[in-house]
């Protein structure tokens, strides 16, 4: 008796067994399934993870793509911000996917992780906003497909200020004081931590950026923040900071900044495109511009770029890097991403076509001067050090140069062990 | 009432009496009909991805499950089984990899294998030749050797192989700029390569000398049609287990003891791999200056907040359960609910709303506003005023825990025992202190320590609230005043970006967990010795 039960859950764990087995090894089907829609007959699948948002975008590429080679492309929907961590945790395991979006300040940790390959678009970084190529290439190499860009600029309510940006900040301030707003200026800073983000194109006007950079406008890890233009710059910040004039504060948050210009009590503020909603649908009427100049030289922002990364340890990198190169860069495809998502493109004829909308082409002009985000793998401790003194400095709790000096210590003890 | 004297029947395993058929044993065979095909998917899909240790788990697992329902004895293991596979899966397995992680240097620069580190430098030092031109590119094969077949400036076909450079190809024909014959060879379109998976890697994998000379690079081609002239500048030597920098000559060679490939001069290669580093995680949390000043401050101030926190909130508790537990007191119910309120909202939420009406702006901040007449107060910035802050919204947010806790176990004190003391004289204060106290401890003793170790790692009350700030200005390690143990883990552990240190956060949450369970041990022993005095 006990033999037959044995035999039956043999027999029946064997036939699960087949199941499974039929399961996992897609390729009859995927062949039959080709050769009845004439398409070339391929196998497998490639796997890219991808967010809530982009997710149609991407399906929409793969529809050609699959038409075309057969190849199927999965897309697997994940949070954006759960992806540098997952991509970074399961590529070693194989468990990763073929290609996965990103953003390109990610890029540093992605190579010492040795996660990321490298892409080749043949010559093709001609068709991209330079500074979109600029952010995806590290040491030389390009390593990500850059498909959006991102940046701050100076936001303008143009029933207060109906007149077009003055070029430096203190101008700036002069015209908005001719305004009845209770404030001349608003700013995200993060309350009491901190925002270098947001505020470093006032920072670069001064001449004092994050890292030195090389003359291809690639940043060495040598910190250029140190010297007389930082120091400038942290003058700057405790004159206007609650220490000084009070332009600037450490009581606002995203939240208040963003209020505070919605309800008209501000001319002026520094956003990025992920605020402008906020602001039309409190009924305010926005113009955007590049961010005036405080220190006398070019306000460059930061600039975001959003990509598309290819796994190292991807099994199907032929026909990833096929599917990148060759049906991710097309206009349609391009467009498709800008509709699901509406970022500033970095395929330049589709941020050309899309640039008729003021508020765009507003925002494309600030990105274009504006310069990468640096992508070493400590950038999130950098972040910290930075902000908390600037935050400190604008609140009036340290001395412009001491705050200043500790945190190029901070920095040389973060970057140099 | 009755004297029937005869035993209950006895009953039995079925698995003793089983006689064939019956459903039950339809019901079981079907249940681990299930169980097995569960655990042989996941056997299956660890064999796929190569994991030998769950494979070899699952398999066990399976077969174990078998022999426990399947025979006849052992009817105890029949309870326990499903018990004992989850404390497998989800604790033991978990404190494992944790100590494993804790041992090694597992973190940013050195996330994988030995071998996927070595495929990372060599991707990442293979790069197109400077003003190399893209070539529309021709995949060509004759018997089993693949080939590329390009055309190149001047118009001309070339052909090669791996072994043989590229050259010109007599009698090929092109079109427009692309290669579509060559004798003795066949064209591979694209819709076969994409078809082939073990003719991508090939065509991946091969790499075309320009020339005789090693020197002038070789063409490559990344997605099948274009080929580019790439140079590598690594060579990895497998038996020696180095890499040769080949425009320098500089030779790195694998240290196992750091998990990184080192040269003479020091200098290493970015990507390095996972290795064992023993207890040094768990020494370098005591003694790297970065970590050891702020690790000793922040210990201090876990135990103070968790301390503070409990004693705070249950003290506020019992007194308001007291105060609502007066007959005399009017609109009791609706008082009731009014407290238990903040208990109903989620803590981040509150948190986090909590974080603006602190704002030290009166303008912004309702707390300034309307409770310190609109003077401006540093409630996030100041360190002693960043404590305070916290203790206060934590107070805020739990206290109507120990309300509700309290409330239930003074209702369930005997009434007897009041009436007794009243009679004996006792005041309302002794009554309370000799009495209602001590046999609420009883019950809610257990509840304070397991309050304390909640606290004790209490993320999102600090993250939401001051994100530890005010920072350390004595330190160059991102913490501050209000970090708590477990935050100052995230933020050493680099999951919210930054360079991550896996090893070293895994390390301290060892040491966390430690801690936690010596003080809830102690306490609890404690707590036995109440019971007995009584």
């Amino acid at each position: 008796m006990r033999k037959t039960t044995l035999s039956v859950a043999a027999v029946a764990t064997m036939a699960l067994l087949a199941a499974c087995s039929g399961g996992t090894e897609p390729e009859p089907a995927a062949s039959t399934a080709a050769a009845e829609s004439s398409a070339p007959a391929a196998s497998g699948s490639i796997v890219v993870w991808v967010d809530e948002n982009r997710q149609p975008a991407v399906e929409a590429a793969a529809e050609s793509f699959t038409a075309e080679t057969g190849v199927e492309v999965e897309t697997v929907v994940k949070n954006f911000e759960d992806i540098r961590a997952d991509f970074l945790a399961q590529v070693p395991t194989g468990e990763g996917p073929d290609i996965t979006i990103g953003a390109h300040d990610w890029l540093g940790a992605l190579i010492v992780n040795g996660v990321v390959d490298t892409i080749d678009l043949g010559g093709r970084e001609s068709e991209f906003e330079d500074v979109a190529i600029e952010a995806m290439t590290y040491d030389g190499q390009l390593y990500g497909l850059p498909y959006a860009l991102e940046s701050v600029a100076l936001v303008r309510n143009t029933a207060l200020a109906p007149d077009p940006v003055p070029d430096t900040f203190d101008e700036m301030i002069a015209a908005a004081k001719k305004t009845d707003a209770k404030l001349p200026f608003v700013i995200n800073t993060a309350g009491a931590d901190g925002d270098a983000y947001t505020y470093y194109a006032f920072q670069t006007s001064f001449g004092a950026p994050v890292f030195v950079q090389n003359e291809d406008g690639s940043y060495t890890t040598e910190v250029g923040m140190g010297g007389d233009e930082g120091y400038a710059y942290a003058d700057w910040l405790a004159e206007h900071g609650q220490g000084g004039d009070g332009t600037l504060s450490t009581d606002w948050t995203y939240d208040i900044a963003n209020q505070e210009f919605a309800d008209g009590n501000s001319p002026y503020t520094v956003a990025g495109p992920w605020a402008i909603s906020a602001f039309t649908d409190a009924g305010i009427d926005v113009a955007v511009d590049p961010v005036p100049s405080a220190g006398g030289e070019t306000a460059a922002p930061f600039v975001g770029v959003q990509g598309f990364y290819l796994s190292a340890q991807s099994e199907n990198k032929l026909v990833a890097t096929q599917f990148l190169t060759n049906y991710i860069t097309t206009d349609e495809a391009m467009q498709a991403l800008y509709d699901a998502d509406p970022r500033i493109p970095a395929f330049s004829s589709t941020a050309e076509a899309v640039s008729t909308d003021p508020v765009v082409a507003g925002f494309l002009a600030a990105a274009q001067q504006g310069a990468p985000m640096p992508s070493i793998p400590e950038m999130g401790d950098v972040w910290e050090h930075w902000n908390a003194a600037e935050a400190s400095i604008i609140s009036g709790a340290a001395k412009p140069k001491a705050a200043w000096d500790k945190m190029l210590t901070d920095l040389d003890a973060t970057l140099n062990g | 009432m009755s004297t029937d004297t005869t035993p209950p029947p006895v009953r039995e395993s079925h698995a003793r009496a089983w006689e064939g058929t019956g459903w039950g044993f339809a019901v079981k065979l079907v249940l681990m009909a299930v169980v097995n095909a569960l655990g042989i998917y996941v056997a299956w899909s660890a064999w796929d991805v190569e994991q030998w240790g769950v494979l070899v788990g699952s398999l066990a697992l399976v077969v174990v499950a078998d022999v426990v329902y399947f025979s006849r004895r052992p009817l105890a293991g029949k309870y326990i089984y499903p018990g004992l596979v989850f404390l497998l899966v989800f604790q033991v397995f978990t404190m494992a990899y944790t100590v494993y992680v804790a041992t090694t240097n597992y973190g940013t620069g050195h996330n994988s294998t030995q071998e996927q580190a070595v495929d990372a430098l060599l991707i990442q030092n293979e790069r197109p030749v400077e003003g190399a031109p893209t070539y529309p590119l021709t995949i060509v094969r004759s018997g089993d050797e693949v080939g590329f077949a390009v055309v190149d400036d001047a118009g001309q076909a070339l052909v090669g192989t791996a072994e043989e450079p590229m050259a010109p190809a007599d009698g090929a024909t092109t079109e427009a700029d692309r290669v579509t014959a060559v004798p003795d060879h066949d064209v591979v379109d694209l819709a076969t390569l994409l078809a082939d998976p073990a003719l991508q890697e090939e065509v991946l994998a091969l790499r075309v000398p320009v020339s005789e000379d090693a020197d002038d690079g070789s063409y490559r081609t990344r997605e099948g049609t274009r080929a580019t002239v790439y140079a590598s500048s690594l060579e990895w030597d497998e038996s020696a287990r180095t890499m040769t920098d080949t425009t320098t000559g500089t030779v790195y060679s694998a240290d196992d003891g750091s998990g990184r490939f080192v040269a003479q001069d020091g200098s290493a290669l970015t990507v390095g791999w996972r290795v064992g580093v023993g207890l040094d995680n768990f020494t370098k949390a005591f003694t790297n200056p970065n970590y050891a000043g702020p690790f000793w401050k922040i210990t201090a101030w876990t135990f103070a907040f968790a301390f503070l926190t409990v004693a705070s909130s249950f003290l506020l508790g019992l007194a308001i359960a007291l105060l609502f537990d007066d007959k005399r007191l009017r609109g009791r119910r609706v008082m009731r609910t009014l407290f238990i309120l903040p208990y109903a909202f989620p803590a981040f939420l509150s948190a986090l709303l909590w974080r603006g009406m602190l704002n030290s702006n009166p303008e912004y901040g309702i707390v300034n506003s309307l409770f310190f007449l609109g003077a401006r107060i540093e409630w996030l910035t100041d360190p002693w005023l960043a404590k305070l802050a916290i203790l206060g919204v934590n107070l805020w947010l739990t206290f109507p825990y120990f309300f509700l806790v309290c409330t239930g176990a003074m209702q369930s004190l005997p009434g007897e025992l009041e009436e007794a003391a009243r009679i004996d004289g006792a005041s309302r204060w002794r009554h309370f202190r000799a009495i209602q106290l001590p046999l609420l401890l009883i019950s809610t003793t257990p509840l304070l320590i397991a309050s304390f170790a909640f606290n004790f790692n209490n993320f999102v009350i600090v993250y939401m609230l001051t994100g530890g700030g005010p920072r350390f200005t004595d330190t160059s390690a991102p913490l501050g005043h209000t970090d708590i143990l477990i935050t100052m883990i995230y933020q050493i552990s680099g999951v919210q970006g930054g360079s991550a240190d896996y090893g070293l956060a895994s390390a301290l949450s060892i040491i966390v967990f430690l801690v936690v369970g010596a003080v809830s041990a102690f306490a609890f022993r404690r707590t036995r010795k109440l019971e007995e005095v009584l």
